[in-house]
């Protein structure tokens, strides 16, 4: 029994590593090639945007669904996907440095500093920096129940993610809404756990 | 495993099609006919979409477009836009919110017959028809820069003529103080004004303006076609404003309806979002959009992730020797 749910957590690891690297390879591999539309650089931007943000959810969606379905080998694939959704937000940064500002780092801090949705994006983006580089085990059983007070974080997290897409749309915002909802129920879940993170802080 | 990656120099063989059918269109287009040339249409568009090949049903029946006869623009020393770009990366949201939707869901779009009318404060009213846009005013090529609200550019060799010549003919009188133009409103050919989602919230029909004297500057232009050949949907067929000093919202799409009127007309962005998009919309580095910056912009050539595309924003889009002595005395960050 003990060897099955091994080989079961091992299978779903290698299903999530090619579905999460093989369409970031076929990417750029297109996009360096020229062969992504008309301007590759929005396409490769836009597409690891929205694949960390799907990662995101995806990640959120395993307690409750390891609890729903009593499948608790379904925690062990809970880091992997929380560090694919980090790997998808640092190729969307550093393609908006690399391909997109050409590393004009003078209008990358303007634009930062100037233009709330990126401010936001930035902002969540060194929170999941911070809960990534904590995912290490070593520093994981160091922190003990911090841990899991800092990692608390990523709530916070999936709303700035959530308003970083909304208001860089231009007009159509049926899609960034659909996010904003679907961040909610996954929050809306958690609404005790949230509302006992909430007092904890309050009380410190 | 050994990936090799093309280097940013190195076209791609659709760029080299494109290229030699522009250079050598006379000749290529007399041999192929008009079904030859949609055929090499459709071909170069289904080499451009690689990754989402694999979400594609059949391949759309491409357009028809035909060639045209007209001057030629001088030789520019500046990259033209791929055509194959030009003609799949467009803001059309009448034919959906997403840049590669139009030239998808355009391709059955029926431009003949068409009608164009020229009326309001005017003597003499006039109807263009289908044919009449093409034969009503000697074509000229024009090579323009078109740059984007967006912050991205192009350069497009247009064929088409002066908006001025077409408003002579209608004899404008005193009190036609701006040029107020409309996009055809057929939700039966135009997904995007039927479905909300699709067409971007913006309301229907798209509606734009100009003052007088801007309609009547030199460089703005009626184009009926690009790259040689009469206008494909997804760029506004059969008949489009083009105002290259501007944003490119300003330069409508598939025109039915141009009138004289008194006052400043309502234009569809400044409708939607009056912080972010003006009436005027001149082409202005200094005058960021609320949430992003305008001071420079990316020009969509060729050359894939790593081409160095970044280039500084110019005023009035490089056109301000033409056109800056219109708004003397203006406050453009107020009048934006």
């Amino acid at each position: 029994m003990k060897i099955k749910l091994k080989t079961k957590t091992l299978v779903l690891k290698i299903v999530i590593h090619l579905a999460a690297l093989l369409p970031i390879i076929n990417l750029y591999m297109d996009a360096f090639a020229d062969q992504l539309g008309a301007d590759p650089v929005k396409a490769v931007i836009h597409y690891t945007g929205i694949g960390a943000f799907n990662l995101l959810l995806i990640t959120l969606c395993i307690s409750p669904l390891a609890k729903l379905l009593k499948q608790s080998f379904l925690m062990n694939v809970r880091r992997l996907l929380g560090l694919y959704a980090f790997t998808y937000a640092v190729l969307h940064f550093v393609s908006f440095i690399a391909f997109d500002l050409q590393f004009d780092f003078g209008l990358l801090f303007s634009e930062i500093v100037k233009r709330p949705y990126i401010t936001i994006g930035m902002l969540a983006f060194i929170l999941l920096t911070l809960l990534a580089v904590t995912s290490i085990p070593k520093l994981k059983r160091k922190m003990g129940s911090h841990w899991q007070k800092l990692h608390n974080l990523i709530y916070l997290i999936v709303l700035l993610v959530a308003i970083h897409f909304y208001w860089s749309v231009k007009s159509e915002i049926s899609e960034p809404l659909f996010y904003f909802l679907i961040s909610f129920i996954l929050l809306a879940w958690r609404r005790q756990k949230i509302k006992r993170w909430l007092n904890f802080l309050q009380k410190r | 495993m050994l990936i090799k990656l093309p280097k940013s120099y190195q076209l791609n063989e659709y760029d080299v099609t494109d290229e030699s059918v522009y250079h050598d269109r006379r000749n290529v287009l007399k041999k192929l006919g008009f079904i030859g040339a949609s055929g090499l249409l459709a071909q170069s568009t289904s080499a451009q979409a690689g990754l989402f090949d694999l979400f594609k049903k059949d391949p759309v029946k491409a357009f028809t477009v035909s060639p045209l006869k007209y001057q030629q623009a001088p030789t520019t020393s500046q990259t033209l836009t791929p055509e194959a770009k030009v003609t799949s990366y467009n803001n059309f949201y009448e034919f959906g919110a997403q840049k590669s939707q139009p030239a998808q869901l355009a391709q059955q779009f029926k431009v003949n017959p068409w009608q164009l009318t020229i009326s309001g404060h005017c003597n003499n009213p006039l109807t263009l028809d289908y044919e009449d846009l093409f034969s009503s005013f000697e074509l000229e090529e024009r090579i323009y820069r078109l740059r984007c609200v967006e912050a991205w550019s192009m350069v497009i060799p247009w064929v088409g003529f002066p908006l001025a010549k077409l408003l002579q003919k209608a004899q404008p009188n005193s009190r036609a103080k701006y040029v107020m133009f409309e996009t055809l409103y057929d939700p039966k050919q135009m997904p995007g004004q039927k479905n909300r989602r699709l067409g971007g919230g913006i309301s229907y029909p798209y509606v734009e303006g100009l003052r007088i004297d801007e309609a009547m500057n030199d460089l703005t232009l009626m184009s009926v076609g690009l790259y040689g050949k009469t206008l494909p949907p997804q760029n506004g067929a059969p008949i489009r404003l083009v105002v290259p000093w501007k944003y490119g919202f300003k330069s409508i799409k598939s025109i039915v309806s141009i009138k004289f009127v008194e006052h400043q007309p309502a234009n569809t962005w400044n409708l939607l979002i009056p912080s972010e998009y003006g009436f005027y919309a001149n082409v202005n580095p200094e005058v960021a959009h609320p949430r992003w910056s305008q001071a420079s912009e990316r020009r969509i050539t060729t050359g894939g992730l790593l081409a160095r595309n970044r280039i500084k924003t110019q005023m009035f889009n490089g056109y301000g020797e033409e056109v800056a002595a219109m708004y003397k005395g203006m406050d453009l960050s107020q009048y934006y």
